[in-house]
């Protein structure tokens, strides 16, 4: 705490009063009252309120954190998260934000809150993936410009066209950052999340579900809303479990088929909503749309029981994203690549046909 | 407090789609003359849907990083960002006119101030010229050289060959260039047989595209004849019958187009103090920072 802190704080209790997080001050007929959790004063003078604030420092700066600028309700809230502001108290949160600091997580995000000079909050982040590794082995950054960049590729630097996908690249970190800088590089890193979250605590949060979403779409995409038949949501609850699962995006899903249909695939527990479809599902869906028009047809391959669960593994394996981790040599694996290479050299024609067996029927 | 909120389509495919859209962001907000930069997008996060509310201010002006009236400005944007009573006739167009109307967006209650694409400014034709400066690395480029213009052209949308014309037009009428021409990927005249329509033997080819990516690092140059396969890479100048061929790629990377992005906010009543000024000259290669720039198509 310095005095200018202390200057405020007695400035802010007779002129309406003030009260965060434990500490209550306020002038009235016999003078100042002043509260902590431990000890309740009345009838103080101004001086022998300064002297009660003077020797509980950390509610003082506390306050001023918190009260002494100007910032959106989204950021005040957001960062008052990070450090459990309404759940714990003021000396436990600086105890353990001089010892170490207090770690906290968004998304993938791993946020440490450190307390600077005179109880400000020094913010640092980077992938929780590289939690342990020391800040010299990292990429340090304090520019939050630099997360648009950082984040554009995984860290197979592949492009991820969805910023919210379980493939944060790990390798830098961002340090001495302030609130309003967390928070614009955390906008960079997950945007509008912290913005859903704020809506969707305050109980805000607009969803558009599946049938809406559609409905407005136009140009190429206006077909989307032909898959609905009417005949029920089957679809939807398949794009789901393909495209918003865990596994596939933080965000938690909070939209159904309409507002009366919920789907049956679980929306997740991904700590930030997401509100509607997004465009790579609006995209996604445009395909299946062509996709699903098509009949089924009757065919006949003969494969052996042993061929028939291989292919069943290469599905797996390519829908879990793990062909990359199948080792070389295991062939004991059915979407290993060379047993990929027997089956197609066996039951794969010149044209690529399936036990020769052509896709439109001669 | 005010707001710019650049609005681009980005891409799920093209990393590179969104780089001139945050190039462009970045320079504005270091002149500090508004509150909050913003982007946002079709195909990328923040989504049209979100960027608004990401935003503090109430006064947003909201930029279109696109290269004519269309779909997407008349139809995806409004709708997406929720502009209660949006109504064409409110920009009083004619194709390439769009100026600004304002708007309160539904699901945040702020007022937007919805500009015109970028791609249609009298601005971007400075743009163009200064593209052309870039390639061929001579500021003074015109004498001796013909100018190409090239647009994607009518396929879904009129508009689209017509703010093409509109630069080439203003170009040619300020006799820098020896010729000027508007050249289309998918109508006539088409760039495909760009030599046809020059005498003079530098020609510089330049992009009306907001960001680099298949049409102009694959489709342009391999139709041109620049390289027989895109992979292989250009020479810049590259020779095609007769004709040394100067290719810029898309003008929308060019710095300057920070610029045209300030100048559309003004248009709609944003307070920019000497931002124009500052960015002319700090986005201009050939003049030291702190002295003025030189006179530009319009000025």
């Amino acid at each position: 705490m310095n005095d200018e802190q202390l200057d405020a704080f007695v400035s802010a209790a007779a002129s309406g009063g003030l009260e965060c997080d434990g500490v209550a001050a306020a002038r009235d007929a016999d003078g100042y009252r002043f509260e902590t959790p431990d000890a309740a004063r009345e009838g103080l003078s101004e001086a022998e309120l300064r002297a009660a604030a003077d020797r509980n420092p950390r509610f003082v700066s506390n306050w001023h954190y918190w009260n002494g600028r100007d910032r959106p309700d989204t950021e005040l809230a957001f960062l008052r998260h990070l450090e459990s502001a309404d759940e714990r108290s003021v000396p436990d949160r600086y105890e353990t934000m001089t010892d170490g600091g207090i770690v906290a997580t968004w998304g993938q995000l791993r946020i440490d809150v450190g307390l600077g000079p005179d109880g400000d909050r020094v913010y640092a982040l980077r992938n929780e993936a590289d939690g342990g590794v020391d800040a010299e082995a990292l990429d340090v950054h304090s520019d939050p410009l630099e997360a648009r960049r950082l984040v554009k590729r995984d860290d197979r630097d592949r492009y991820r066209p969805l910023k919210t996908a379980p493939t944060l690249p790990t390798g830098w970190a961002f340090v001495d950052l302030d609130g309003r800088a967390l928070a614009e590089t955390v906008e960079y890193v997950y945007p509008a999340t912290i913005a859903n979250w704020y809506l969707e605590g305050r109980g805000e949060l607009d969803v558009s579900h599946w049938r809406e979403t559609m409905e407005r779409q136009s140009g190429i995409y206006g077909v989307i809303k032909t898959w609905d038949r009417g005949e029920g949501y089957e679809h939807v609850n398949w794009v789901a479990e393909a495209c918003c699962d865990d596994s596939q995006c933080l965000k938690r899903r909070e939209w159904e088929y309409d507002d009366e249909t919920t789907l049956d695939v679980d929306g997740g527990d991904g700590e930030f909503p997401c509100r509607e479809p997004c465009s790579l599902v609006v995209t996604a869906a445009r395909k299946w749309t062509q996709l699903e028009g098509e009949r089924t047809e009757r065919y006949e391959f003969e494969l052996t029981p042993s061929e028939k669960e291989q292919v069943e593994a290469i599905i797996d394996a390519v829908a879990d994203g793990r062909t990359d981790s199948i080792r070389e040599a295991d062939i004991y694996e059915g979407a290993n690549r060379y047993r990929a290479r027997f089956l197609r050299a066996k039951r794969l024609d010149d044209e690529g046909r399936l036990c020769g067996v052509p896709t439109d029927g001669e | 407090m005010q707001a710019l909120v650049i609005v681009a389509h980005g891409s799920h495919l093209n990393p590179d789609a969104s780089t001139p859209t945050y190039d462009h962001a970045n320079t504005i907000a270091e002149t500090g003359v508004f509150d909050e930069v913003r982007t946002g997008f079709w195909k990328e996060e923040p989504s049209f849907r979100e960027v608004l509310r990401t935003v503090e201010s109430d006064e947003v002006y909201v930029v279109p990083l696109f290269v004519s009236e269309g779909y997407f400005t008349e139809e995806v944007i409004p709708r997406e960002l929720r502009l209660e009573g949006w109504d064409l006739d409110e920009w009083e167009s004619d194709g390439t006119s769009a100026t600004h109307a304002t708007f309160e967006a539904a699901d945040v209650g702020k007022t937007v101030h919805y500009c015109g694409p970028v791609g249609t400014h009298d601005a971007m034709s400075d743009v163009i010229v200064r593209r052309a400066e870039s390639v061929t690395g001579d500021d003074e480029v015109g004498e001796g050289f013909a100018l190409a213009v090239v647009g994607h052209g009518t396929e879904r949308n009129e508009n689209s060959a017509k703010a093409v014309e509109l630069h080439a037009d203003r170009i040619a009428e300020t006799d820098r260039f020896e010729e000027v021409e508007a050249l289309f990927m998918d109508e006539d005249p088409e760039v495909d047989d760009v030599t046809e329509f020059f005498e003079t033997t530098d020609v510089v080819v330049v992009p009306l595209f907001v960001a680099d990516g298949y049409h102009t690092q694959e489709d342009i140059p391999e139709d041109m004849g620049l390289t027989d396969d895109y992979r292989t890479g250009w020479e810049t100048p590259s020779e095609v019958d007769g004709h040394r061929i100067w290719y810029a790629g898309a003008v929308g990377t060019e710095a300057l187009m920070a610029d045209v992005v300030i100048e559309r906010a003004a248009d709609a009543g944003a307070s920019v103090g000497d931002a124009i000024e500052s960015i002319r000259r700090r986005t201009d290669p050939s003049v030291d920072a702190g002295s003025g720039s030189g006179a530009g198509v319009g000025d």
